[in-house]
């Protein structure tokens, strides 16, 4: 296979040389359909190329800096001198996750079969899915991620090749949680394209934990996209994990496909990363449709988060509740733009989101936006955004209990970090995160040489009083 | 002097409005104050253990049966269970001098005898309370040894024990009159 390796600093005349060169062999199993879905997907990045703060949507997050690198954009990853089994090793106590590795972009397959998989549940490479299971794919790549309205979407369509696939068929709960782990670990700056697809059937259930994690400090720019359909009274229960440098990019287009009585729960943690910015496009496509997209963030240094969600109520009877919640300090920046449309047909519609954010620099920014869109007339709806320091009387209150200035305030920033927290429902996960936001704030957390969860291994001494009660 | 240090040093201040702090459980907050006050004096840290054990030697003594470990500082606490909820914190931090403000307002008969209970029951030799109110009622179950009574930010009068009954039978206006 072909290992392409492109150096420039125009990262989207780049790109579009590289398709017109190797756009052939990238496609090379496609159904009409997803030709001209790449065709198409190609075409719409040629025109619009990438995101800039000219547009509404991208107003307060730039991606001019962190494209101007010379990037490679490896189709093959070189994986031949990285121990796997050393890298991806879980050490969470108690977190038995079925992991599925992927190395700068390309999945690994370690020989392992998920427990279930005589029950007809697949965990495998896209790459692979586009070979073995062409219905699926037939039936739902780029189905929900629309191109036309996103040029780093309609870029990911044109060179998705690799990426998780995940299949569960109707009437199973999923006893394992899968665990995604996207590493980065290359001598060059790498661009790279991920692309998922999560297909649950009807009255079926799956835990995702997906974390992004950088090995070094090399710069580097994702383009995710995953797209997951939740199929009739199934439910999903997803967790992003992100600890990435402070010199690489994260774009996180998520896109959420929920069919009658499903049930979505989607938490968004990011804890370091230069970049990043999550996508979260809800669709309540059936009646009765529930979603819970969760968030937090705690950024700092130069470092900039971005959230955007986008939930669609299409069908009556449907709930949605968000809640972000943000911490900031230094020049570190972030954005929320939450969008809620009710459709006309969305009678009985009840949607909630909230951003809360604390500054805790006079340097740092957030942008926050809540977007309501109505059309449908019986339909209760609110939102709320509050920007604000910490409670004065909150920190004095602990303050007379003889807690230092320090301890105090970061007592308070956790207890706010936690009311996001505390909404995991892997207690071992959140157990786990919950340490990590504790040294996060205490600004002990860097990123790790193994996945996010791993820091257990090289764990400093922890000063902050753990919760007894969680013991 | 920060307040911390005053705390520290064994000054403690019971809130009339104690705040409520989402997210902190009482167990963490408590901990962490009795950790940093023994750090303040030099002391290691005390052991889980020992701390748990004093959390329940401390719920007994004061007959507070609510599961209050996992709760979040005050949030959603009613009146009287704040109110109990400082005194459990003063029963933790062992101070020699607590200050109570106002500790009786909002409170039912039950709490007020079990606020009052624990002040008595923490009362030794070697420490002091100042408790600031309004009302005799409360003189009922904490039986002072000196009251002063307050004007304009003086004092303008003291005695024992009487004088709390002196000023419930006439009302604070004859202080006032006998001032002018």
């Amino acid at each position: 296979m072909d290992g392409t390796i492109i150096t420039t600093y125009n990262t989207r005349d780049a790109l579009l040389k590289l398709y017109e060169e190797k756009g052939g062999s990238i496609g090379k199993h496609d159904s009409t359909r997803i030709a001209a879905l790449r065709k198409e997907g190609i075409g719409l990045f040629s025109q619009k190329g990438f995101p800039h703060t000219k547009l509404e949507k991208w107003r307060n997050t730039d991606l001019s800096k962190v494209l101007n690198h010379s990037y490679s954009f490896p189709l093959e990853a070189e994986t031949g001198e990285v121990d796997f089994e050393e890298v991806f090793k879980c050490d969470v106590p108690g977190f038995d996750t079925f992991m599925v590795a992927q190395l700068n972009g390309k999945f690994i397959d370690r020989g392992k079969i998920i427990s279930q998989a005589g029950q007809g549940v697949v965990v495998c490479s896209l790459a692979e899915a586009f070979n073995k299971y062409p219905e699926l794919i037939e039936k739902h790549f780029g189905k929900y991620a629309p191109v036309a309205e996103n040029s780093l979407t309609a870029l990911n369509t044109a060179f998705a090749r690799d990426g998780v696939f995940i299949y569960v068929p109707d009437n199973i709960s999923v006893t394992e949680t899968v665990q995604m782990v996207n590493l980065i670990h290359s001598g060059d700056p790498v661009f790279l394209q991920t692309r998922n697809l999560v297909i649950l059937g009807r009255n079926s259930s799956l835990r995702l934990v997906q974390c992004d994690d950088s090995v070094d400090d090399q710069i580097g720019f994702i383009n995710s996209v995953t797209e997951a359909v939740i199929g009739e009274n199934s439910s999903l229960d997803h967790y992003k994990l992100q600890n990435k440098n402070d010199r690489s990019a994260l774009i996180n287009n998520i896109y959420f496909h929920l069919e009658a009585s499903a049930v979505l729960s989607t938490n968004a943690i990011s804890l370091n990363g230069g970049l990043i910015r999550n996508e979260a496009n809800v669709k309540l496509n059936g009646r009765g449709a529930h979603a819970d997209i969760l968030g937090v963030y705690l950024m700092d240094r130069n470092q900039h988060i971005d959230n955007q969600v986008f939930v669609d109520h299409a069908q009556p009877d449907c709930t949605s509740n968000e809640m972000f919640k943000g911490i900031l300090d230094d020049h570190a920046s972030g954005v929320f733009n939450g969008h809620i449309l009710v459709r006309r047909d969305a009678q009985r519609t009840n949607a909630y989101q909230n951003n809360k954010n604390i500054l805790i620099s006079d340097k740092a920014v957030i942008d926050t936006k809540p977007f309501l869109e109505i059309y449908a007339d019986d339909v209760k709806c609110s939102h709320g955004a509050t920007v604000g320091q910490l409670d004065t009387e909150a920190l004095f209150y602990l303050r007379s209990r003889g807690i230092g200035m320090e301890n105090a305030r970061m007592l308070l920033m956790y207890a706010f970090a936690a009311e996001i927290v505390n909404r995991i429902s892997i207690p071992q996960l959140r157990i786990r995160i919950d340490d990590l936001v504790k040294k996060r704030l205490r600004g002990e957390l860097s990123i790790c040489d193994q996945c996010v969860l791993h820091c257990n291994a090289r764990e400093q001494k922890v000063a902050f009083e753990i919760d007894l009660s969680r013991i | 002097m920060p307040i911390e240090d005053r705390a520290s040093e064994g000054i403690f201040l019971g809130f009339q409005y104690p705040v409520e702090i989402p997210g902190v459980s009482i167990t963490n907050f408590m901990r962490t104050a009795v950790n940093e006050q023994r750090k303040y004096h030099g002391l290691d840290p005390i052991p889980a253990n020992e701390f748990l054990a004093k959390m329940e030697e401390k719920k007994q003594m004061l007959e507070i049966t609510a599961k209050l470990a996992n709760r979040s500082v005050n949030e959603g606490f009613s009146g009287g269970e704040k109110k109990k909820n400082e005194i459990f914190q003063m029963a933790m931090l062992e101070p020699s001098l607590a200050i109570l403000d106002e500790t009786d307002s909002g409170l039912d008969i039950d709490a007020l005898k079990i606020v009052a209970n624990g002040v008595n029951k923490l009362r030794r030799p070697d420490n002091a309370f100042v408790v600031i109110t309004h009302y005799q009622r409360l003189l009922d179950y904490i039986v002072p040894d000196i009251v002063h009574v307050l004007f304009d930010g003086r004092i303008v009068r003291s005695g024992g024990k009487e004088l709390a009954f002196e000023l419930e039978e006439k009302g604070y206006e004859w202080i006032k009159a006998s001032l002018a």
